[in-house]
């Protein structure tokens, strides 16, 4: 389960190495040498006077209610990745051009990394993480396996996200139309068609 | 991104207010352009006033039978909406021809018409760019200027105009309605975007301290004789090379009004009172349609890499006329162009 897999994620790097876990402690060990090398101590942010800005903000991702002060720059996409650990939701281009970071705002898909956190108290968000209930896959998710419909999988997160919105939309009933109402998620790998069918399949049309 | 200070607007009042109290403040509603540029360290701002609690997302009919269409409404809830299907199709299918629908689900109706260009030097802080930084010159003029305009460029600034739903808006005659400290004002489509002359550095006619509070569509919608072509380097999810609104009233084969619009070839949506002037009382054929794009492109001028957008923009023209005049508008899904 993907959900199990990304909470599981931080203890797995205690029992065996993980790549996350590897580049993380790398970080952590660069910063370290930074500040014995004269840097001050501040926290990150805190240089340019980011800690004045703070804003709270409440919200629920994965219905689970988080409350935070952010710097009013974190993106939505940051604060899922940076701040909660759910790393689910991809980096692309981090400029709304290639949908990786789609993850669904109140029910409908939004580029995650196009916008501030602190724009969305009160709001709800999923992400793929959250798709799963009780252990069993979103029709989506289990269509994507069916059909094969990725090969390297880092734009999948945001491919899923985004057909979970598009057939919440209720306006793609075409091939046609689900390829253009699913152009703004690339696939480098080039696995469109199965995609499309995954789609159809979770349409209730495969 | 430099740090700036949040704070939410409450009211149209308290948004005109606080950004009436700082000369650098933005305001941020979808923030699909803001944001970007903001990474980008394009924009600069210190605050950023969040508008998104405004009550401006509402869609409504106005006594004299027109569409007023808040300036929050995003772009999928516009395209989606019942009345603008139906009665305003051309305005449904241009914005669908933008951008992606996780876009969107966030770009606002206000946002739409304030975003700024893509040329790729407005964009690139290390090189010279008039409307970025007034008077440090053009790159684009000797540069890589394959996507730039045709039509009413200065020597200042040759950049386009990204948007399609503006492209319908001002073919339909919508109106844009404002609000500042110096009280409410209706701007005509036409007179809201700017030509760049020596001034690159400002878009739009909306003065310093206004704010959108809607569009307004007249009656007309051309819902029967209508079309959006546009033609871009891949099939979606990209700007235009050239795109063509049309609207056509038909008496028979005889044109007894015909609009048409152009987008991607200026600093603004483009349109021409003589060209369309030669539609009037004319049959709707390849002639008619050819003279009138000939006397929209008469003083296209075209740079180093795309002069070919004028070629482009003739044949779109007659291709559109010839669409809207067939009843057979083009399709934003099937890629097809009939």
């Amino acid at each position: 389960m993907i959900s199990n897999d990304e909470a599981s994620a931080g203890n797995a790097c205690v029992a065996h190495p993980t790549r996350r876990g590897i580049i993380a402690g790398a970080a952590t060990a660069s910063i370290a040498m930074g500040m014995s090398c004269g840097a001050s101590s501040q926290s990150p942010g805190s240089s340019d006077g980011a800690a004045a800005f703070s804003v709270p903000v409440s919200l629920t991702v994965n219905g689970t209610r988080h409350s935070l002060t952010l710097d009013p720059r974190t993106t939505l996409l940051d604060l899922l990745r940076e701040h909660l650990d759910l790393t689910g939701t991809k980096k692309g281009c981090d400029q709304g051009q290639c949908g990786a970071c789609t993850v669904l705002l109140d029910g409908r898909r939004v580029n995650s990394c196009l916008t501030f956190a602190v724009m969305y108290e009160g709001s709800q968000i999923t992400t793929v993480e959250g798709l799963a209930k009780n252990g069993v896959l979103h029709p989506l998710q289990q269509a994507f396996i069916d059909h094969d419909a990725f090969q390297c999988g880092y734009c999948t997160p945001g491919q899923i996200c985004s057909g979970v919105g598009l057939i919440a939309e209720r306006r793609a009933r075409t091939a046609d139309e689900i390829r253009e109402l699913m152009s703004g998620n690339i696939c480098r790998c080039g696995a469109y068609p199965h995609i499309v069918a995954a789609i159809q399949q979770a349409m209730g049309r495969s | 991104m430099i740090n700036f200070q949040y704070a939410r607007a409450s009211d149209v009042a308290d948004a005109v207010r606080q950004l009436a109290g700082d000369p650098t403040a933005k305001f941020l509603a979808g923030g699909t352009n803001l944001i970007d540029l903001m990474k980008m360290d394009v924009e600069r701002p210190t605050k950023v006033i969040d508008i998104n609690r405004l009550p401006l997302a509402q869609v409504e009919t106005t006594p004299g039978g027109g569409l007023r269409i808040g300036a929050l409404v995003r772009n999928a809830d516009l395209a989606y909406h019942p009345l603008v299907e139906q009665r305003y199709p051309v305005l449904a299918s241009a914005v669908m021809a933008g951008a992606s629908q996780q876009l969107r689900n966030m770009a606002s109706t206000g946002g739409n018409l304030l975003q700024r260009t893509r040329c790729s030097y407005f964009y690139d802080t290390a090189t010279p760019c008039n409307k970025r930084e007034s008077g440090s010159g053009c790159s684009a003029i000797n540069g890589q200027n394959r996507t730039h305009a045709i039509l009413g460029a200065s020597d200042a600034c040759i950049a386009t105009h990204p948007s399609d739903m503006c492209v319908a808006l001002v073919m339909l005659e919508a109106k844009v309605q404002v609000a500042g400290a110096a009280g409410d004002r209706v701007i005509a489509f036409a007179d809201f975007h700017r030509l760049p002359g020596n001034t690159p550095q400002r878009d739009t006619n909306l003065d310093a301290g206004e704010i959108i509070t809607a569009v307004e569509l007249p009656p007309r919608g051309f819902a029967t004789n209508y079309t959006y072509l546009k033609i871009r380097d891949r099939l979606s999810y990209a700007f235009a090379l050239v795109s063509v609104a049309v609207g056509l009233e038909l008496d028979g084969d005889m044109i007894k009004e015909g609009r048409f619009a152009l987008g991607g070839v200026a600093h603004k949506p483009w349109r021409d009172a003589e060209a369309e002037a030669a539609l009037h009382a004319q049959p709707a054929n390849a002639a008619t349609f050819a003279r009138a794009a000939d006397l929209l492109l008469k003083d296209a001028r075209g740079y180093e890499h795309n002069a070919f957008k004028i070629d482009l923009a003739r044949r779109c023209i007659v291709r559109a006329l010839t669409q809207a005049a067939r009843r057979t508008p083009q399709s934003q899904s099937s890629k097809k162009i009939m």
